[in-house]
C-alpha cells in the first residue's frame, strides 16, 4: 500500500514538468508556430527559478523568476521567427543551444546550493485518507497549477472566441489575415505563453523535484514535451494521457529494474517512449479524416501591406 | 431596363462607393494608377481585366486589406480611410475571395463566426446562419468541417458569411471560376436577389458572356489603369475582350488533323487509392486516345484530375502495368523518365514547384524534363549549348517574353512561363502530351498561343489529353470531352454533342440516360 502510494506520487512528480511544458507548446503550435526551443527555455527557467528562490527564500518568487525567464527566451524566438520571418526550425534549435549555455552561466554560482523545496498541501482529515489522500490532497502547488493549466487551455481553445481565432491562425494564416486578424500579434502571445509554461516547467525541477540546481538538469524533458504535443495530435485531453503515461512508465520501469526483472535495462529505459508512442498513435487512429496537425504549423507568414 | 440603367448613370445622385484617383504603388510598380470608379446601390458592377491588370489590388484597397498610396475612397459621399477589413465590414462592405479564406479543419459555423464581429453568442450565430442560408437558398450544415465539403459548398460558406454581415456592398472575386454551370446559375439567382434588395455588387470575372448577362455596368482595367466604363449588355464579348487586352486576340484555328487509327494512349480500368489524406480515389478509369486527337477532361477541381495526372505521368505507379499503355507498351509500372522515353510528355497544373523549379534557370528547367530523350546529356555531362538552344527555340516558337536570355523560372509572368513549359514539351515532338489546366491564370493572349500550339501538335499526329475547368476552352480545342466526378470518368461525348447543360449535369454527378451515353461513345 505504502509502495503504491509512493509510486503514484513519484509518477505525478515526474509527469508534471512534461505536462506544463507541453501544454504551453501546444498553444504555441496551435497558433501555427513550431518552437523547438522548449528545452532551452526550460533550462533557463530552471536556472533562474532556482536563483530567484535561493535569493529570496520564496518558492513562489522562484517560480515567477522561471516564468519571466522562459517568457524572455520566447521573446527572442518571437523576434526572430515572427518579426524577422527566419526559419522556425533553425531558430528553435538555436534557442535551445543558447538556453543550455545561458543556464550554465546563470546557474554556475548556485551549483551545490540547496533550498527548502516547495511545501506540499496538507488538509487535516483529507490528506490522511489512506492511498488517495496524499495523491489528491497532498501535492505541491505545481501539480495543481498544471492541472488547472490544461483545463484552462482546453476551455480557452474550444470554448472561447479568442481560442477559435488562435486555432484559425494555426490552420490558415492567409485566411486569418484576410479576415483582418492580427496573425503575428496573436502568434507572439501564443509563443510567449509557451515560453512562460516552459519556464515554469523548468523551475519546477529545482524548486520541487530536487531541491538543488545542476547544469543540464532538464535532461531532454523539453524534447519529450515537444514529442508529446505531436503524438497527442495537438489535443489537450490526449496530452494529459500522454504525459502521465510517460511519467508512469518511466517510474515503473525504474522500480522494475530495482526488483530485478530479467529484461535488459536498455529496453526498460526505452519503454516509456515506446509505450507513449503506441498509446497515442492508437488514440489518434480513432479519428478518421481531417488533418491533425495545425495546417500552417511551422510556416513563415509575412503580411502584405 | 437598359434605359433605366443609363439614367441612373447620368443622374446626379451620389454613388454608394466612389474611388477618386486611387493609386497603389509597390516600389516602382504602379499596380493601380489613378482609378476612378462609381458603384451605385442596386447595381451589379463588373470589374474586368487580364491577370495583372490591377483588379485584385483595387478590391483589396476597397476592402481595407491594403492602404492606397494616393487617392481617396468615398463611402456614401463621405471620405473614409479603412483601417482594415473589420472596419470595412462594419461600414457594410463585404467580400467573397477568389481563393477562399476558409479554415479547413474548423466547422462551417466556426468559419462563419470568424468572419463576424463576435457580438452575438455562438448559439445565436449558428441559428442565424441556418436562417440566412435557408432564405437565400444556400443550404449548409453548420457542424461539418470544411475539408469534407465540395468547392461549391465552400463558396456557399463564403457567401453566407458575407451576407450575415448585412452588407450594403458585396465584392465577389471570380466566384464562378470553380463552379459547374448549374451552380453558377444558382449563384446568379442570389445576386439578382441582392440587387433587388438594393445592395450593390462588384463582380470580378473572366467570363464575358456571364458578365453580359448579369451586370449593369462594367469597368475595364488594363495595366493598372481604367480604360473604360460601359454597359456590357450593349457590348459584344469580342469588344469587351479587345478593351481588356488592348488589341485583337488571334482566333484559334484547328488545322485538319492527320487522324490515325492507332491508339497512342490507352487507359484500361485504372483504379488507384488516394496518395494523401484528402485525396480522391480513382475508380475504373478507361479511355482510348488516338493520334491526331484531343480528348478534353472537364470537371470541378478536386474530383481526381490531379490524381489522374499523377497516374499518367508516373508520379504514382500502378501495380498493374496494363492500366496505362503508351504507344502500345504497358507503362503503368514505369517511372516518369521511362514514360518520357516512350514519347510521352507531361505539363502539370502548377507552374512553379511542379512544372518548374522556381529558382533554377530556364535552361536547367529544360534539362529537368528533357534529359532522358533530347540529347542534352552526353555521357553523363550536361550539354549546356543544347539546353540553351531549347530555351531559345521555345522563346522564338512560342513568343516567351523575358528580361534576359536565361532567367530564373520564377521571374517570368504566369503566361510566359506557361508558354515556356508547354513549348519545352512540344519541342520534344511528343507522341502523347498530357496537360493539366493549360491556361489556368494565363492572360487571353498567351492562352490563345497555347491552345493553338496544342491544336497544331494534334494536327501533327500526337495524342493530346487536356484537363481543364474551362468549358469554353475544351469545346474550342477538344474533339471529345469526358467529365471527371468523384474519381470516375464519364464516357466521352463528341464535342458537338457536349452542350453546357449535359457537361454541367455530369460535373454535378448526375449521369446522362444510358442510351444517350452509349450513342456518344459511338460518335
Amino acid at each position: 500500500m505504502e509502495l503504491v502510494e509512493a509510486i503514484i506520487l513519484s509518477v505525478l512528480a515526474a509527469s508534471t514538468p512534461l505536462l506544463i511544458a507541453a501544454t504551453g507548446e501546444l498553444v504555441t503550435e496551435r497558433s501555427g508556430v513550431l518552437n523547438l526551443g522548449v528545452e532551452g527555455m526550460m533550462i533557463v527557467g530552471a536556472a533562474c527559478g532556482f536563483a530567484g528562490a535561493w535569493l529570496t527564500g520564496s518558492i513562489f518568487i522562484g517560480a515567477l523568476f522561471g516564468i519571466v525567464a522562459g517568457t524572455m527566451m520566447s521573446l527572442i524566438f518571437a523576434l526572430m521567427a515572427l518579426g524577422l520571418a527566419v526559419n522556425q526550425v533553425a531558430t528553435g534549435l538555436a534557442l535551445t543551444i543558447l538556453g543550455v549555455g545561458l543556464s550554465g552561466l546563470i546557474g554556475a554560482g548556485f551549483v551545490g546550493e540547496r533550498i527548502t523545496p516547495a511545501v506540499h498541501l496538507f488538509i487535516p482529515g483529507l490528506t490522511d485518507i489512506p492511498l488517495v489522500g496524499r495523491v489528491l490532497f497532498g501535492e505541491d502547488g505545481f501539480v495543481y497549477v498544471s492541472i488547472a493549466l490544461v483545463l484552462g487551455v482546453w476551455w480557452f481553445l474550444y470554448r472561447t472566441r479568442a481560442g477559435l481565432i488562435l486555432r484559425a491562425c494555426g490552420d490558415n494564416h492567409v485566411s486569418a489575415h484576410a479576415l483582418g486578424y492580427p496573425v503575428l500579434r496573436i502568434r507572439t502571445f501564443a509563443v510567449m505563453f509557451g515560453g512562460a509554461c516552459a519556464g515554469l516547467a523548468g523551475a519546477y525541477l529545482p524548486l520541487a523535484y530536487t531541491p538543488f540546481f545542476i547544469p543540464g538538469m532538464t535532461a531532454g524533458r523539453g524534447w519529450i514535451a515537444l514529442a508529446l504535443v505531436v503524438f497527442s495530435s495537438w489535443r489537450p485531453g490526449r496530452l494529459v494521457v500522454g504525459a502521465y503515461l510517460f511519467g508512469a512508465v518511466t517510474i515503473l520501469q525504474l522500480h522494475a529494474q530495482g526488483w530485478g526483472v530479467g529484461i535488459p535495462s536498455q529496453f526498460m529505459s526505452a519503454l516509456p517512449y515506446l509505450a507513449t508512442i503506441i498509446v497515442l498513435v492508437l488514440l489518434s487512429r480513432a479519428r478518421s479524416g481531417g488533418s491533425t496537425a495545425p495546417a500552417a504549423l511551422g510556416t513563415v507568414f509575412v503580411p502584405d501591406r | 431596363m437598359l434605359d433605366s440603367t443609363i439614367d441612373s448613370l447620368n443622374s446626379g445622385e451620389s454613388p454608394l462607393l466612389r474611388t477618386i484617383g486611387l493609386t497603389k504603388r509597390y516600389g516602382d510598380f504602379l499596380a493601380n494608377d489613378s482609378i476612378d470608379i462609381d458603384i451605385r446601390s442596386g447595381e451589379i458592377h463588373a470589374l474586368l481585366g487580364e491577370n495583372g491588370a490591377g483588379k485584385s489590388t483595387l478590391v483589396k484597397a476597397i476592402y481595407g486589406l491594403i492602404q492606397p498610396s494616393a487617392g481617396e475612397i468615398r463611402w456614401r459621399g463621405e471620405r473614409i480611410t479603412l483601417s482594415g477589413p473589420s472596419d470595412a465590414r462594419r461600414r457594410g462592405i463585404g467580400m467573397v475571395f477568389q481563393h477562399f479564406s476558409l479554415f479547413d479543419n474548423l466547422t462551417v459555423a466556426e468559419n462563419v463566426a470568424l468572419g463576424l464581429d463576435g457580438k452575438e453568442s455562438f448559439k445565436d450565430m449558428s441559428a442565424r446562419l441556418e436562417r440566412v442560408s435557408k432564405t437565400y437558398g444556400l443550404p449548409l450544415d453548420p457542424r461539418r468541417e470544411v475539408w469534407q465539403l465540395s468547392v461549391g459548398e465552400r463558396q456557399r460558406i463564403e457567401i453566407v458569411r458575407a451576407l450575415m454581415q448585412e452588407p450594403k456592398f458585396l465584392i465577389l472575386d471570380e466566384p464562378t471560376a470553380v463552379l459547374t454551370p448549374q451552380e453558377a446559375d444558382q449563384l446568379f439567382v442570389v445576386l439578382e436577389r441582392l440587387k433587388a434588395e438594393g445592395r450593390a455588387v462588384l463582380y470580378i470575372s473572366h467570363k464575358l458572356e456571364e458578365v453580359k448577362r448579369l451586370c449593369d455596368t462594367a469597368t475595364i482595367l488594363r495595366g493598372g489603369r481604367k480604360v473604360a466604363t460601359c454597359n456590357p449588355g450593349l457590348e459584344t464579348a469580342a469588344s469587351l475582350a479587345r478593351m481588356m487586352v488592348g488589341g485583337e486576340i488571334k482566333e484559334v484555328k484547328a488545322a485538319s488533323g492527320r487522324k490515325t487509327t492507332v491508339p497512342r494512349l490507352v487507359v484500361n480500368d485504372l483504379s488507384l487509392a488516394p496518395g494523401e489524406a484528402h485525396g480522391v480515389r480513382l475508380e475504373h478509369i478507361s479511355f482510348e486516345l488516338k493520334g491526331g486527337e484531343i480528348l478534353g477532361i472537364a470537371g470541378v477541381a478536386g474530383n481526381g484530375q490531379d490524381e489522374l495526372f499523377a497516374a499518367l505521368s508516373g508520379e504514382r505507379l500502378s501495380k498493374d502495368p496494363g492500366t496505362v499503355v503508351i504507344e502500345g507498351i504497358a507503362a503503368g509500372h514505369l517511372s516518369i523518365t521511362q514514360r518520357r522515353k516512350l514519347g510521352a510528355a507531361f505539363v502539370p497544373e502548377e507552374r512553379l514547384g511542379h512544372g518548374t523549379a522556381p529558382r533554377m534557370k530556364l535552361s536547367e528547367n529544360a534539362l529537368l524534363t528533357g534529359h532522358a530523350a533530347s540529347g542534352m546529356v552526353h555521357r553523363g555531362f550536361i550539354n549546356a549549348a543544347a539546353t540553351l538552344d531549347t530555351v531559345d527555340r521555345a522563346t522564338e516558337t512560342f513568343d516567351v517574353r523575358k528580361a534576359k536570355r536565361d532567367p530564373e523560372a520564377a521571374s517570368l509572368s504566369g503566361g510566359n512561363l506557361q508558354k515556356f513549359i508547354v513549348g519545352r514539351e512540344i519541342l520534344r515532338n511528343p507522341a502523347v502530351l498530357v496537360v493539366n489546366q493549360p491556361t489556368w491564370g494565363v492572360d487571353a493572349g498567351a492562352a490563345a498561343v497555347i491552345r493553338q500550339a496544342l491544336l497544331d501538335l494534334a494536327a501533327a499526329g500526337a495524342a493530346v489529353l487536356v484537363t481543364s475547368q474551362d468549358l469554353d476552352e475544351l469545346t474550342e480545342i477538344a474533339d471529345r470531352i469526358a467529365v471527371m466526378f468523384h474519381g470516375k470518368l464519364s464516357a466521352p461525348l463528341a464535342t458537338s454533342e457536349a452542350t453546357r447543360e449535359r457537361l454541367g449535369l455530369l460535373m454535378g454527378g448526375s449521369s446522362l440516360e444510358p442510351k444517350e451515353a452509349a450513342h456518344a461513345v459511338g460518335a
